[in-house]
């Protein structure tokens, strides 16, 4: 294995003195991969300690441009990065954070046609997206590849987190086997945020990445984390293997990633 | 059977903003009737014409009723039924 230059070893040094982490569990986070799918909420503050963190590779999916009105949680894009591809303006903000990280632009639409390949050289997936379609696709190609996926979701004041392996428990379609119908669950653009809720999911998140890739502590395997951030309330819940789950149950029929329809609008 | 019923915040609205109510009755199914009965805002957010919304999910203490005996798990003085409503936002 490689050896430390004296920048890494001063850069590292509040990790390396954790007898967890050590200089073989950084040099661990060094050679691993991270994906995010969304630069948005989640997976802005997630990117940026990911990359302070040291984990040697970031992908980055996201398709879209950034815009005024994503600056109040998204804290990886500036007021400058305005209209850019919310990928280079991310790939921007970790070069100045780290610039050892490697930083892998996906910029494009997660499809049916592309998630394998995306997914494919990541040690660990971690969700950031802001619809059921793209989470039920992640989903089902993360449960093909066998992938673990670091699960966030936020609504109005709530969030909830859990770490979705399909090796070692249950994926998300045990937890939401269906798809609310169009109109039944408010859009995140419709329902508001509150701004700082994505920031606390998001970096539980990347905690529970970091200690993935580390291969310490317990991760959220089988229990879901919920956050009521009006009562400033933890609520943890236990998540089963469901054995007729429709993406990685005994009879599923998954052979490849498919994509689902959902309209995202609001009933109030 | 007094039961405790967690609510979300979306929810809320319809029981005079608390986070938590109480129900009486001696099985989930029960307890959200009752419920129902006393907020009917919550009623039709909860079931459809075919019964519990499938991206609902019930939580008894902090077991899924899905894995449990449904909606006709018994509950017993003081348990907790959480309503889960599945979110997306990022």
């Amino acid at each position: 294995m490689f050896a430390f230059t004296e920048d890494q070893i001063r850069r590292y040094s509040r990790h390396i003195i954790l007898p967890e982490v050590g200089g073989k569990g950084q040099k661990k986070l060094l050679s691993s991969s991270v994906l995010l799918v969304g630069l948005g909420g989640l997976g802005s503050p997630a990117a940026l300690y990911l990359a302070a963190a040291g984990v040697g590779t970031l992908g980055l999916v996201d398709f879209d441009q950034v815009e005024l009105s994503n600056l109040q949680r998204q804290v990886i894009h500036a007021t400058l990065d305005l209209g850019k591809p919310k990928v280079s303006s991310a790939r921007e903000s970790i070069e100045a954070i780290n610039p050892e990280v490697r930083v892998v632009e996906h910029y494009q639409r997660l499809s049916s046609s592309n998630v394998m390949e995306i997914i494919k050289d990541y040690d660990v997936v971690l969700d950031g997206t802001d619809n059921f379609s793209t989470r039920f696709l992640l989903n089902d190609a993360c449960v093909l590849a066998g992938k673990a996926c670091v699960y966030g979701a936020v609504f109005r004041f709530e969030g909830q987190v859990s770490v979705f392996d399909p090796t070692r428990g249950p994926c998300y379609r045990c937890f939401v086997p269906q798809m609310p119908p169009a109109g039944s669950v408010p859009s995140c653009h419709e329902a508001g945020v509150l701004g700082v809720l994505p920031g606390t999911i998001g970096l539980l998140q990347a905690t529970e990445a970091i200690k993935l890739l580390l291969g310490i502590g317990r991760p959220l395997i089988g229990r879901l984390l919920l956050l009521d951030a009006l009562e400033m309330e933890f609520q943890e819940l236990r998540l089963r293997k469901n054995p007729h789950c429709p993406a990685c149950g005994q009879d599923a029929r998954l052979s490849e990633p498919r994509e689902y329809l959902y309209v995202c609008e609001s009933s109030g | 059977m007094a039961v405790l019923v967690r609510i979300p915040i979306p929810l809320r609205r319809f029981v005079e903003g608390r986070p938590v109510v109480e129900a009486q009755g001696g099985t989930v199914s029960q307890v959200l009737g009752d419920l129902g009965s006393r907020y009917p805002g919550v009623h039709e957010r909860l079931y459809d014409g075919s019964g519990l919304r499938a991206f609902v999910n019930i939580y008894l203490n902090n077991e899924d009723i899905r894995f449990l005996a449904g909606e006709e798990t018994p509950v017993k003085d003081g348990d907790l039924i959480s309503v889960v409503p599945a979110i997306a936002g990022g």
